[in-house]
């Protein structure tokens, strides 16, 4: 199954202020294909919690949005990019209730239940990269 | 010598004034008789200064006067809404007016070379300093928007006898929830309230981070003998949150402010009865 890119932008994310922008235009891309409140606040809910981590612990980076579509569906897919230290154990940190930040641990594997699509790549000292999308029927 | 050169402008004083407040008005930089006080003052005190001064301009007495002064009008420019091109103007037109007063009563070439050289010292680091006098006073402004709104926006409402609510419009970051409970937690002391309605219909999202600082201001409260409600829970944040893993079990949640409202009556064994019509 083969996706398809229609639309496609970068944002730098270097500090909390950049929060809330970034979520607003991921739920632009939302919006735009249609994407029911409930869906677009699942992923924006997941953008912000993938967006908070790599602030925290990737101290910054960068995301991309895309709009995407399978033929069947169109969807969203933002992308996390960081160059930070990276996770040791993806396992660990995909654990509900894990978090070396003294918060509540579930960004991670909450985030993976609010998508339809969850990847994440990470290696020690090169820094982390999570591809989520989200499709307007999934 | 120099000093000499631009002494001169002093009894030039009045005709310095009217052609600079005409090249402002050519360039739409005025703004009437404010600014005319303003530029009399400067006029006044610069030249004094030029013509008082007999060893450096940059470290005299007279010359931190005008700095001071010129300082305080382009803070005062800024906010009065004038544009960064707009205020650098108004010195650029001084330098013009007096360039053109100089040229008039200096005859000698080389004379006049230096003085220009010299006046274009002066005033280019006085422009630099309006500049930065002028971003100065914009962040002023800003900086005090920032204060109001995050005041503004956490407002603590008494809505009854022993109940305070605290409806919570925008973004949750940790800052603002500080602010959040900081107000809360005073109000409640304030008016010996023993419940608290934390409303969130205004919030957008509720991720893992305002579900800990909810959790968080929650505790707080009970921890000072009140009681919590958190209110105006929408359907897709209630079932995000669940997707999320975020356990509200031990937190009073209610849809709305209103069902909220009811459940603080009940637990003050309060009852809003419907007034019987007599006749
Ligand atoms: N971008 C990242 N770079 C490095 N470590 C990360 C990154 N994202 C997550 N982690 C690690 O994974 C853990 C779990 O993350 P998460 O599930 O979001 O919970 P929390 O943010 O509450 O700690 C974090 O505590 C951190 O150790
Ligand atoms: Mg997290």
């Amino acid at each position: 199954m083969t996706t398809i890119t229609n639309n496609r932008e970068e944002a730098l994310i270097i500090k909390e202020q950049d929060v809330v922008p970034l979520r607003n235009r991921v739920k632009e891309y939302g919006v735009k294909i249609g994407m029911s409140i409930l869906n677009q606040t699942k992923l924006i809910t997941a953008t912000s919690e993938l967006v908070r981590n790599l602030l925290k612990y990737g101290g910054g980076g960068k995301v991309i949005i895309e709009s995407v579509s399978n033929g069947r569906d169109n969807g969203v897919r933002v992308t996390f990019i960081d160059n930070g230290p990276g996770i040791a154990d993806i396992t660990l940190a995909m654990k509900d209730g894990y978090s070396t930040g003294k918060s509540l641990g579930l960004g991670l594997p909450g985030t993976k239940r609010l998508v339809n699509e969850f990847d994440i790549k990470s290696e020690l000292g090169n820094g982390t990269t999570v591809t989520i999308t989200k499709w307007k029927n999934g | 010598m120099q000093n000499n050169l631009l002494s001169g402008l002093k009894e030039h004083e009045n005709k310095l004034l009217t052609i600079w407040s005409q090249i402002l008005q050519e360039t739409g930089g005025g703004d009437g008789a404010m600014e005319e006080e303003e530029s009399k003052e400067f006029a006044s005190l610069f030249t004094s200064a030029l013509a008082k001064s007999d060893v450096s301009y940059e470290n005299s007495e007279e010359f931190e006067k005008v700095e001071d002064l010129i300082v305080g009008i382009a803070s005062s420019r800024g906010k009065r809404g004038f544009s960064p091109r707009e205020n650098a103007q108004y010195l650029i037109s001084f330098k013009q007016a007096a360039s053109q007063i100089l040229s008039e009563i200096i005859k000698n070439p080389s004379e006049f070379y230096d003085a220009s050289l010299k006046l274009n010292e002066i005033l280019d680091n006085m422009t630099i300093m309006t500049f930065e006098a002028y971003m100065k006073g914009r962040e002023d402004i800003i900086s005090r928007q920032v204060d109001e709104i995050s005041e503004i926006s956490t407002p603590v409402i008494t809505v009854w006898d022993g109940i305070v609510a605290l409806p919570i419009i925008g973004t949750l970051d940790s800052s603002r929830t500080q602010i959040v409970m900081e107000n809360l937690l005073q109000q409640i002391v304030d008016t010996g309230s023993s419940i608290a309605i934390l409303d969130i219909s205004g919030v957008p999202a509720v991720d893992s981070l305002v579900a800990q600082h909810l959790i968080k201001t929650v505790s707080a409260t009970r921890l000072m003998g009140a009681e919590c409600i958190i209110s105006g829970i929408r359907p897709e944040i209630a079932q995000t949150v669940v997707h999320l893993g975020i356990d509200l079990t031990g937190i009073l949640t209610k849809a709305s402010l209103a069902s909220a409202l009811r459940t603080a009556f009940d637990m003050l064994q309060l009852q809003v009865v419907k007034r019987k019509v007599i006749g």
